[in-house]
């Protein structure tokens, strides 16, 4: 797959897709943290390793697959201009960090976007692997398997007593940060997202809004994710997150049935007048387009709007943001002409689904 | 413009820095505002940097009880051979710089650790299958080890029979592979 097509084919495959529980949970994602033995880490290697690094994966990975990853393509960070850094941020492909670092990263991502391999990054490679949905034990069994593959070539800095050994002491032991992306609207408008992030912080694991600063969740979308990587196994993170999020699950789906009893009526004008708001608006600022977007997509998932997928949240999230809109634009935008833009590109959207 | 620091690259980071209330610019190339700390990435590892600084200063004599810094500096200067990396490098950047510091600066990881892993400083993970080595076979051992207890307890002397000639045959394997290691 080229760069272009990369570019163009805006959402990624498995984002389109349904899984488990996705009313709620958006997608799965677990990131495992690996180093080179032999070089010394990326913050203070010099060019040189840095290269040869980035060699070896170009020899070694470079359009080769691995089960349903398919046709791995290194993607330099050298090659792309800075909108197109952007927006493979944008897509979850890259690290802010990675885009930032000029000249000797890359990312090694496989044709159905599903993985993505950091160089360079803070540590040597970082493997990232997306499900869509709540299928957190499929993502840590494939993302092992891929980290077994990238060991026949690799060999891993690895030590007995402290595990996999990173460039930052917080990721150290199995590397692993397993986190699972979900729309929480019905917890957050009745504030109780806010009273249990305190006992979820306990669990080590940590909520966090993905978009937006701050701690302002945008669109009411959260992350969960372990904090811990040192002392517990892969499986026993996992296994704790899983819990978590099977409670906030049905949580949610709680709150969401008693604001469908208590206030039906109020929470049907809701969805409606934010629905007005996106199919009619000339200017719209990322903050309420993502507050509306929630409103739409609860309202999908609740069936009071039966005609367009649920997965436009997750898609509208990722189109409206500054890089995707300078992309579509083909130039670079102020951000009262994004405002603009972004209206359009909703509406024209949701136009789509209409003449279906 | 060129870099402050080395005088080599051009300087691509730009930032103000306050010291003591003093305000000045920096203008640095990537490389040295690496190599000074000047660079932060992500909320995460700006609250671990706080987190090891403080934890770095707690070590030690403290100043402020009346001790010169000329006894502090005193103490041998820990530096890892393969990188060069220092410990009071390693407390200000909050990174390592290779695997080999994980072993120079061992001994003073333990608290660090403890404190960012919830109590923990042993790996209790998966391990790779080729840098692993024989940990694997000790791993698996120990686990028919703890069976083979509980199958005594239970009086399943049968099945605690089977899982005994497992370990005796685990343990040939051990022993062979160090052998041919050597
Ligand atoms: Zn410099
Ligand atoms: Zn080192």
């Amino acid at each position: 797959m080229s760069l272009q097509q990369f570019m163009n084919e805006a959402i990624s495959p498995w984002m389109k897709q349904e899984g488990p529980d996705s009313d709620i949970v958006l997608s799965s994602r677990i990131r495992l943290a690996r180093n080179f033995s032999q070089h010394p880490f990326p913050i203070i290697a010099s060019e040189e390793t840095l290269n040869k690094v980035l060699e070896f994966f170009q020899q070694e990975f470079q359009k080769k697959s691995f089960r349903d990853y398919k046709d791995f393509e290194l993607v330099q960070m050298k090659d792309l201009q800075p909108i197109e850094k952007r927006v493979l941020v944008e897509k979850h492909l890259i690290s802010p960090h990675l885009a930032e670092k000029a000249e000797k990263s890359a990312s090694l991502i496989s044709q159905n976007e599903q993985v993505s391999i950091m160089i360079n990054e803070e540590d040597h490679i970082r493997i990232q692997l997306y499900f869509p949905g709540f299928q957190l034990d499929q993502a840590l069994e494939q993302a092992s398997q891929l980290d077994d593959w990238l060991e026949e070539k690799v060999d891993y800095a690895f030590d007995e007593k402290r595990g996999y050994l990173t460039a930052c002491p917080t990721n150290v032991g199995t590397g692993m940060r397993a986190s699972v992306m979900m729309h929480l609207p019905a917890l957050s408008m009745t504030n109780q997202i806010n009273r249990m992030t305190p006992a979820i912080n306990q669990l080590g694991l940590v909520v966090r809004g993905i978009y937006g600063e701050g701690s302002e969740a945008l669109g009411n979308i959260f992350q969960i994710s372990n904090q811990i990587t040192l002392g517990k196994s892969e499986e026993d993170i996992v296994e704790d997150l899983h819990s978590v999020v099977k409670q906030l699950i049905e949580q949610e789906r709680k709150a969401r049935e008693a604001l469908m009893t208590r206030s039906s009526v109020q929470l049907e004008d809701r969805i409606f007048r934010s629905y007005g708001v996106l199919t009619n608006s000339r200017i719209i600022e990322s903050k309420e387009a993502a507050k509306c977007l929630s409103d739409l997509r609860l309202g999908i998932d609740l069936g009071f709007i039966d005609h367009i997928p649920r997965t436009i949240l997750n898609e509208l999230m990722v189109l409206t943001q500054p890089g995707f809109l300078q992309q579509y634009a083909k130039t670079p935008l102020s951000p009262d002409e994004r405002d603009v833009r972004r209206a359009s590109l909703i509406r024209e959207r949701l136009q789509l689904e209409n003449e279906e | 413009m060129e870099c402050q620091k080395c005088h080599q690259r051009p300087a691509t980071v730009h930032l103000t820095q306050v010291i003591n209330g003093q305000k000045s610019e920096v203008h640095v190339c990537e490389k040295c505002a690496k190599e000074n700390g000047y660079m932060n990435y992500g909320e995460e590892n700006f609250t671990l940097n706080d987190l090891l600084s403080g934890l770095f200063h707690s070590e030690g004599p403290s100043p402020l009880k009346g001790q010169s810094a000329h006894s502090y500096t005193k103490k041998p200067k820990l530096k890892c051979p393969n990188c060069g990396l220092s410990y009071e490098e390693f407390a200000r950047i909050g990174k390592f710089g290779c695997a080999d510091c994980y072993k120079t600066f061992d001994e003073r990881l333990n608290p660090i650790l403890r404190r960012v892993h919830s109590g923990n400083t042993r790996h209790d993970g998966k391990i790779p299958k080729r840098e692993g080595g024989n940990l694997h076979l000790k791993k698996e051992m120990e686990e028919y080890k703890t069976n083979l207890r509980q199958l005594i307890e239970q009086e399943e002397f049968e099945e605690a029979a089977k899982v005994r000639d497992k370990i005796r045959s685990l343990e040939s394997q051990l022993h062979h592979r160090e052998d041919g290691d050597e």
